[in-house]
């Protein structure tokens, strides 16, 4: 699974880390940033509801 | 229900807004027009034609699409309540520019309303929260539930956050109802004039005095790195001060008028304090607190087999993005098990609300301990004499009689 974020265009909602928080957190400008280790919480089903949740589309998920 | 054909031409098409008859419901009017179609023709009170997006996805769509504006300092820009007529030219920080200026304003501010700050300030209004209930209960058994209440807390919650003194909340929380609710452009210059002053001297005290609120981090980083002008940080608290007086108060007053209807979902919160957290997303999608949104395009667009002209006005429905079956299961019903997904109680693209973090908070706060404190709450007027706010207002309740 690769996971990209786009923190420029990040608008610091906080949805993803709502949503899949044992992957995403914010950083001290709340800004979007992967936890460490998150390679762990991956297996979240949640975690593919993710890149809709996010309101300006910062976030990919895709297979492989 | 209503097709959303091409209306033949010299047939105006219905006004907008409409006030709501039951006040967690979309007014009939705009249900009747949740047709086939993801958007309608309606019309403002000045006689300017606006379109209106009601499909959920579609919405989705349109606030991420660059093409349409949110700069309300646009001569042109469209105008829904009357107060803000002829007010081209004003424009207001965040919410009513687009990017770059948006990004740069919206980068200072994102720190303060983090997940992580926001997690910090729980025991501050849980602590608010709990004072609140005590002087109701005391005074009881009978209040309004809105100020005593509802407005309170995060009227407190924001002037804390902002660091602005809570000894002059009556000040502004008069003067933010008299702005919002302004029924002409002057008594609505007279409010925001007052807040305005208001505001402008306690930035010039707090340069001479920091404090530790949110408006001294902003003076001392961005003011005097000269990032920000002395009128931009008085627009910016301005705003803040108002979004965080004139929206929470509804969610909690509806929410628990909401509850209070539904006693089977209030009972599920009852047994499980655990499940307020998802109800605070299912009251967010159900009641629409803020209705709708404003944009105008800035290019021709396509949308559902229209084009949507360059300069057009488009309306962007909250209330009915959350209840588009094609997004949600029974949308008309009201489920705090729901896994409410994706619902724009807050917007989405960049101007989704920079307050939903505390506001979730606020709500969930407010309503868990509202339900555990006061087991017999109920209403002491029937609901259809509960007064609510105008249809282009955040909706809510004027006054919230209740009695246990
Ligand atoms: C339940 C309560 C709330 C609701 C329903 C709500 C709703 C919304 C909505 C729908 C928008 C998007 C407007 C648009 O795109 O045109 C928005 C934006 C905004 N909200 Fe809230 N809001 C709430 C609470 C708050 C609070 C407590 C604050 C306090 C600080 C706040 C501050 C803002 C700001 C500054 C924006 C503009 C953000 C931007 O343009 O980047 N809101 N809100
Ligand atoms: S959901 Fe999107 S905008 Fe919000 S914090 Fe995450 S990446 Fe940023």
């Amino acid at each position: 699974m690769r996971i990209t974020i786009d923190r420029d265009r990040c608008i610091g909602s906080g949805q993803c880390a709502m949503t899949a928080p044992g992957v995403f957190t914010q950083d001290d400008e709340a800004l979007v940033a992967l936890v460490p280790g998150y390679e762990d919480g991956t297996g979240d089903p949640r975690l593919l509801d993710v890149p809709m949740a996010c309101p300006v589309q910062a976030i990919e998920i895709s297979e492989g | 229900m209503t097709e959303t054909e091409i209306r033949p031409t010299g047939s105006p098409a219905p006004s907008f807004p409409q006030d709501r008859t039951c006040p967690y419901q979309p007014p009939q009017a705009y249900t009747d027009w949740r047709g086939e179609r993801p958007l309608t023709q309606v019309t403002l009170f000045d006689g300017r034609p606006a379109w209106m997006v009601t499909g959920h996805a579609e919405g989705r769509a349109m606030l991420v699409d660059p093409r349409l504006s949110a700069d309300w300092g646009h001569p042109v820009f469209p105008v829904v309540v009357q107060r803000t007529e002829g007010r081209g030219g004003l424009s207001f920080p965040l919410i009513g520019v687009d990017d770059p200026v948006h990004a740069r304003q919206r980068r200072m501010l994102i720190p303060s309303f983090g997940v992580k700050r926001m997690n910090a300030i729980r025991p501050m209004v849980q602590e608010l929260v709990d004072q609140l209930l005590d002087d109701m209960l005391a005074k009881g058994p009978t209040a309004d539930l809105v100020s005593a209440f509802a407005l309170p807390v995060p009227s407190m919650a924001i002037c804390e956050l902002l660091g602005v003194p809570y000894a002059d909340h009556d000040f502004f929380e008069e003067r933010s109802r008299n702005f919002v609710g302004a029924k002409t452009t002057a008594e609505a210059d007279a409010a925001f004039g007052e807040l305005y002053g208001y505001l402008h001297g306690l930035v010039g005290k707090k340069q001479a005095e920091p404090g530790d609120g949110l408006l001294d981090e902003l003076i001392a980083r961005q003011l005097e790195e000269g990032e920000l002008d002395h009128n931009e940080v008085v627009m910016i608290a301005l705003v803040l001060l108002l979004a965080g007086h004139e929206t929470t108060v509804n969610a909690i007053s509806l929410g628990a008028l909401t509850l209070l209807q539904h006693p089977d979902q209030l009972e599920v919160l009852r047994r499980d304090p655990e499940a307020v957290t998802g109800a605070v997303e299912e009251l967010l999608r159900f009641t629409s607190v803020s209705d709708y949104m404003v944009r105008m395009a800035k290019e021709d667009i396509e949308l559902g087999g229209e084009t949507i002209k360059a300069g057009d006005a488009v309306l962007i429905s909250i209330s009915l993005m959350n209840r588009d079956g094609k997004a949600y299961e029974d949308p008309d019903t009201f489920d705090v098990r729901r896994k409410a997904r994706h619902h724009v109680g807050f917007g989405h693209g960049i101007h989704q609300c920079l307050g939903q973090n505390l506001a979730r908070i606020e709500i969930e706060i407010a309503l868990g301990s509202l339900i555990a404190r006061i087991p017999g709450l109920r209403l002491a007027v029937p609901v259809d004499q509960v007064p609510i706010k105008a249809g282009h207002d955040a909706q809510g309740p004027v006054e919230l009689p209740v009695t246990w």
